[in-house]
């Protein structure tokens, strides 16, 4: 099966997607036509952090020319739904604030104009009385009794706690050498796609439906979230996405508030409205990665095998727990233990909010924070037992032998021989290197360190794994929620020429190309010939709730149906080609565009004859069977099994192993930090597309580094928000990339029959921890705060000298 | 962001322009390249009743060598600049800190004059403006004024062109005259958080003579300052004097650093600057 | 002296790609905006608004400028050049994009065309760039999703040529 794929996979063809996209003709949703008479909405946004709405004064506005409404939270409760959220609680979300105002940026108001620069305008004139709370912005702060409340309806900041334990934790703890803990804190921050949030919003009186087109990217769990908002049955919310979008990490969730609110202003205007995110508002307001601060403890014996792990995650979703939150805090849940081999464990999962934009996913989905915690406190280990780090590692790494690896959480980890790949990250001198550059900087008195990071990274989720916030008792009573579906379509027109669909979006990945990659080895046909159409209508398209495109489930989801369907198409073939070959299916083989006998190649027709044939002349087709005009796979993965009674839980289908190594030099002069040499090994299993596959992974790695050394969202003890602009949240540019040496190695994942594991989120989770290690090794620090800003620098060499 | 309704006038000449801003006064802004004032008005940031355009102005887009000063027009790009052929032998610290100043294709719109006009305190052009002694050159439809760095820049983004007027031009001594001494030691250093991005401090140093060093700072006050140090001196006793001036300046806190952390980069920094002018 | 008044519809009149093209704008609207949806020219981006991101990037007599902090009114009998110029009639790509096709120097595309664009006027300057005088113009523009490898591999391989 992969030997057919080998054909054109594996190889680094040119995409599909670039000609139209080097050529300014791209299809993103702002580009697309809209119907003569759209209107333009602007949102009005909370200048305070936390406070009640008084009244908002919109008469000036309502009365210039050219506006048609200025819609308020009274407007929006009155006409929709609180959205559903994932963690049962009294918190009600609508798309505007509705009383209160909890975040600085949190939609008000929305005014709907003839044009952007009129909304502007207009919104300039409405003015809106608050009267302002003490907000609370730090999430240890939050959890406080004395804290101020964000929702008056619950008693607590803290609203979701949970714990788990699996194996003997308190027995390690009891007989392990040694106890070694940290607190290791991880920002907050985003990864800011450069196309910003789009709605063109239609609604239809008649039928009491809507229609909209947005970039939204899934997962289209939150179709249902949006039309029952709407209070519409889901057939009644045509969704669509437009052929291109401008990147999303995750990010293009949530815009799904946004489609309600745009819709409401649709219905209220009695016309089509557009809205066009600006970067301003961007950044104030459209998601964030949440912030976490993790309590992390490890039983080890003196020789660094570590017998049990503690880890407490109190992680900060803002102001309001959107769905599918708290998703990053259990989407790792099962890899809780990383890449070690670790049997008793005890996890406690804390959701605290706090007045602050609400959190979302964002690219690495609870990785990052995870392993900083977790490979910070390896790095710790190794200082407090006077050992190599990388000792550390290797005693505790799980052995090649163990795999497929029930962790102790749950999580299946499907191959892998990390060992092996870590060896070869280190060989060819490279370690060696690395070591000669530290002590040659420290032999001339320059400050230089090293940092490891071990990281298992999952990809395609298992739809149930949010459902492990909920106690089994609980689960029992809603229903088990589990699994991960994947669709797609192989169709074929009248002469022949094949169409493939699938449940993904674009968002610059190259699903066109890989999609088309694999259908072609099908088909023995070459991927240019394949048409691959990817804009998803929920009216038409299949779909499921986990369509979308996230959680890198591309590799092993979407792709997989694809091939399935591909396959079905091409037995298909081979079934009605024998036919009019006069030969046995087994003698058929699809190959340069034609169908043939395998023994006796010169009895050969062209490829779109014979696939023509279903529609053309359907009595040649073989008794019995339909007609070969469209085949549909679904890719239900077995593996991904509800939560057990025990709270165990397979949180991802694959699991992909990282080993990064740098070096960094710290200037004293200027307290910036330098990477020297970063090395990173990726298995991924098979790589559909080497050229593709690296440009992930060095997208991958500058938000790794962004997250090391650049981008946060500060914010002030009032709750003022300080990194408005892109002069202030800094997105680093190419100067401010280091290089990075990538190696491979490949376990196949035995779970896809692609053999592929998502990869792309990788060094999102490992570079951080890898940096932080480096500068902890470098300063001789335990406390290493991301980002490691010169400004932190500073202060951390003022307190060392202090 | 959209910008608010604003007038728009592009005078062909100097005289179109003054009369323009005599007759808008406060409520006028000149618009030169647009890279620092057009974002402010997107954002909202800035009132401007009218926009007065003027980088068309063929008689402001000229730089003029006068042997001992070279005088730069209101309408001259920072790009334009860094490709005139007399950049590095008359201009040297302009050659060596322009690079700094935005990106490629911000200097392509963006003027010297306009920089000079922003005033962001850590910005290299005022800073070259300082440390040089060079002098602005203010127009008004009541006649000329030329101001030294220092009357001219007075505080964080805050000058002394009142209303009515609009920089023409600026001056700087060219490196052989007189007014820059006998040597042609200059070194620049800035400490920024990207490639590009406003300087968190920007140190510059201009070797006078054998014993006297000019070293100016950009980032540590409201406007870029300049002070003689006795380069004769030990390279302790430098990092002396520079320390406590760094303590008398005391820097200012933002998003990007504290004050202390600026005090001690310009401690760390002056010194070096120093001794690579020397060099 | 060209002058209008802040509520007047100026009809801006420019050459696009080598066309003579005219539509009205306020004396407010921004280039990027008016050659969008005035012009239906959308090969050019708008990412911040605010002169940092580089995905406005236009040529404007033949320099390259962000759209983004130029009025309409501003580009008034100029020529223009975006995105949409670089390709052959055929729809053939030019080496520089080529170069980026090579290279997987884009993947969302959406910050592709102001680099483009940029480099269009930067190597008609500086035909041999080297690798540090590349990198020194690309770092006006951000790029979230290829790590920019690619696309300094792209550049260099249309400066060789």
């Amino acid at each position: 099966m992969t030997g057919q794929l080998g054909k054109s996979t594996g190889k680094p063809i040119l995409r599909k997607e670039d000609p139209a996209l080097l050529s300014g003709r791209g299809r993103y949703a702002d580009d697309l036509p809209i119907p003569t008479g759209t209107l333009h909405a602007h949102v009005i946004r909370s200048p305070h952090a936390f406070a009640e709405i008084v009244r908002i004064n919109a008469g000036k506005a309502r009365a210039q020319d050219g506006v048609w409404a200025v819609i308020t939270g009274e407007d929006v409760r009155k006409l929709s739904d609180p959205f559903m959220a994932a963690v049962k609680t009294l918190v009600q979300q609508w798309t505007l604030a509705v009383e209160r105002v909890r975040y600085v940026g949190e939609p008000v108001a929305l005014v709907v104009a003839e044009s952007r620069y009129l909304a502007e305008d207009a919104a300039e004139l409405v003015t809106v009385d608050y009267k302002p709370l003490d907000p609370v912005i730090d999430p240890l702060e939050a959890c406080k009794s004395s804290a101020p409340l964000l929702h008056p309806q619950t008693r607590t900041n803290e609203i979701s706690v949970r714990e788990f334990r699996y194996g003997d934790p308190a027995g390690a703890f009891a007989r392990a050498d040694r106890r070694i803990a940290m607190t290791v804190p991880f920002p907050r921050l985003s990864f800011t796609p450069i196309e910003c949030y789009v709605v063109v919003a239609q609604h239809n009186p008649a039928e009491n439906s809507y229609d909209v087109l947005a970039n939204f990217q899934g997962p289209f769990s939150m179709h249902p979230v949006m039309a029952r908002a709407l209070r519409v049955a889901g057939p009644k919310l045509r969704l669509r996405i437009p052929p291109d979008s401008g990147g999303s990490f995750g990010i293009k969730l949530s815009v799904f508030p946004y489609i309600v609110l745009i819709a409401l202003a649709a219905r209220i205007t009695g016309r089509p409205v557009k809205w066009t995110e600006d970067r301003i508002e961007h950044l104030v307001a459209a998601s964030s990665g949440p912030n976490r601060v993790t309590q992390i403890e490890a039983a080890v014996n003196k020789d660094g095998r570590i017998l049990g792990l503690r880890l407490d995650q109190l992680e900060d979703y803002g102001a309001f727990l959107r769905a599918p939150m708290p998703g990053p805090l259990y989407r790792m849940h099962g890899a809780v233990t990383g890449a070690y081999d670790i049997e008793n464990v005890e996890v406690k999962n804390r959701v605290v909010l706090t007045n602050k934009m609400p959190a979302s996913l964002i690219r690495g989905f609870g990785g990052p924070q995870l392993y900083l915690a977790l490979e910070r406190l390896m790095h710790r280990i190794a200082v407090e037992l006077k050992l190599d780090p990388l000792d550390v590692i290797r005693r505790n790494l799980i052995p090649a032998q163990k795999f497929p690896y029930r962790t102790a959480a749950g999580a299946l980890y499907d191959s892998g021989d990390y060992a092996r790949a870590l060896d070869i990250a280190l060989g060819d001198g490279r370690l060696a290197d690395l070591k000669r550059r530290r002590e040659q900087a420290r032999a001339h008195g320059r400050i230089y360190g090293i940092g490891f990071a071990a990281v298992v990274e999952p990809a395609m989720s298992n739809m149930g794994y949010l459902s492990t916030l909920m106690t089994a008792q609980a689960r029992e009573k809603a229903g088990p929620k589990n699994g991960a579906v994947s669709m797609a379509r192989v169709t074929i027109d009248p002469l022949g020429a094949i169409t493939v669909t699938a449940d993904v979006t674009v968002q610059g990945q190259s699903h066109e190309t890989v999609l088309a990659q694999i259908v072609a080895a099908e088909l023995g046909l070459s991927p240019e010939e394949i048409e691959v159409v990817l804009e998803l209508d929920t009216a038409k398209d299949q779909w499921s709730i986990a369509a979308g495109t996230y959680s890198s489930r591309f590799a092993s989801g979407t792709a997989v149906a694809a091939h399935m369907a591909a396959v079905q198409m091409r037995d298909k073939l081979k079934a009605v080609g024998a036919k009019q070959l006069n030969i046995l299916p087994d003698d058929v083989e699809l190959a340069g565009g034609k169908i043939r006998s395998r023994s006796n190649p010169d009895n050969a027709l062209p490829f779109g004859r014979v696939a023509g044939t279903s529609h053309w002349s359907p009595v040649m087709l073989p008794e019995s069977m339909a007609p070969a005009l469209s085949e549909t796979a679904v890719w239900t993965p077995p593996e991904l099994e509800p939560p057990a009674s025990d709270d165990r839980i397979n949180t991802s289908l694959t699991y992909g192993f990282i080993f990064d190594m740098c070096g960094i030099e710290i200037d004293p002069v200027t307290y910036q930090v330098r990477v020297d040499r970063y090395v990173s090994m990726h298995d991924a299993g098979r790589i559909m597309n080497p050229m593709i596959a690296e440009g992930q992974i060095r997208g991958a790695f500058v938000q790794g580094i962004a997250a090391a050394l650049y981008e946060e969202f500060t914010y002030n003890e009032e709750g003022a928000f300080l990194s408005g602009t892109f002069a202030d949240y800094l997105v680093p540019t190419v100067a401010e990339v280091p290089e990075v040496e990538i190696l491979h190695y490949a376990s196949p994942s035995p779970f896809t029959p692609l053999g592929a594991k998502g990869l792309a989120e990788g060094n999102c989770m490992s570079t951080p921890a890898a940096i932080a290690n480096a500068i902890a090794d470098a300063l001789g620090a335990k406390e290493i705060i991301l980002p490691a800003t010169p400004r932190r620098i500073h202060a951390l060499m003022q307190k060392a000298s202090a | 962001m959209k910008p608010r309704p604003f007038d728009y006038l592009r005078p062909d000449t100097v005289e179109e322009a003054l009369a323009a801003l005599a007759e808008y006064g406060d409520d006028a802004r000149i618009l030169a390249g647009g890279q620092s004032l057009v974002p402010m008005l997107n954002l909202r940031l800035v009132e401007a009743a009218a926009l007065i355009d003027i980088s068309q102005i063929a008689a402001l887009d000229v730089i003029r060598d006068f042997g001992e000063a070279i005088e730069i027009g209101a309408a001259v790009t920072q790009n334009k600049l860094l490709v005139w052929p007399q950049l590095a032998q008359k201009l040297p610290f302009l050659a060596a800190a322009l690079p700094y100043v935005g990106h490629f294709q911000t200097r392509n719109k963006g003027t010297v004059c306009g920089s000079i006009a922003h005033a962001d305190p850590s910005s290299e052009l005022p800073l070259a403006l300082a440390l040089l002694g060079g002098e602005v050159v203010l127009k008004s439809q009541r006649g000329e004024r030329v101001l030294a760095a220092q009357d001219f820049h007075k505080d964080m983004l805050t000058t002394t062109r009142v209303a009515d007027e609009m920089i023409t031009a600026v001056r700087f001594p060219a490196a052989n005259s007189a007014a820059n001494g006998e040597g042609r030691g200059i070194a620049f250093r800035e400490v920024a958080r990207r490639h590009g991005d406003f300087a968190i401090i920007a140190v510059a140093a201009l070797v006078e003579d054998k014993n006297t060093v000019r070293l100016g700072v950009g980032g540590m006050s409201g406007r870029p300052m300049v002070r003689r140090i006795a380069s004769g001196k030990t390279a302790d006793a430098i990092g002396e004097v520079i320390a406590d001036w760094a303590d008398e300046l005391e820097g200012y806190e933002d998003l990007h650093a504290s004050a202390a952390m600026r005090r001690d980069l310009f401690r760390n920094l002056g010194p070096r600057v120093i001794e690579e002018a020397m060099r | 002296m060209r002058r209008h008044k802040r509520s007047e519809r100026v009809r801006v009149s420019l050459n696009l790609n080598g066309r003579k093209l005219a539509a009205a704008a306020e004396p407010r609207t921004l280039l990027c905006d008016f050659l969008r949806y005035a012009l239906g020219a959308t090969g050019t981006h708008v990412g911040c608004e605010h002169g940092v991101c580089g995905a406005c990037t236009v040529l404007i007599d033949g320099v390259a400028t962000r759209s983004c902090l130029t009025l309409a009114v501003q580009a008034e009998g100029r020529e223009v050049k975006t995105v949409e110029s670089l390709a052959g009639a055929d729809g053939a790509l030019n080496p520089l994009q080529q170069a980026f096709r090579d290279n997987h120097a884009l993947q969302c595309g959406f910050c592709t065309p102001g680099i483009l664009m940029s480099f269009t006027d930067y190597l008609a300057r500086n035909p041999h760039a080297s690798e540090a005088e590349i990198r020194d113009v690309l770092s006006g523009h951000l790029c979230r999703c290829t790590g920019y490898a690619g696309i300094v591999a792209a550049i260099k391989q249309a400066a060789r040529k």
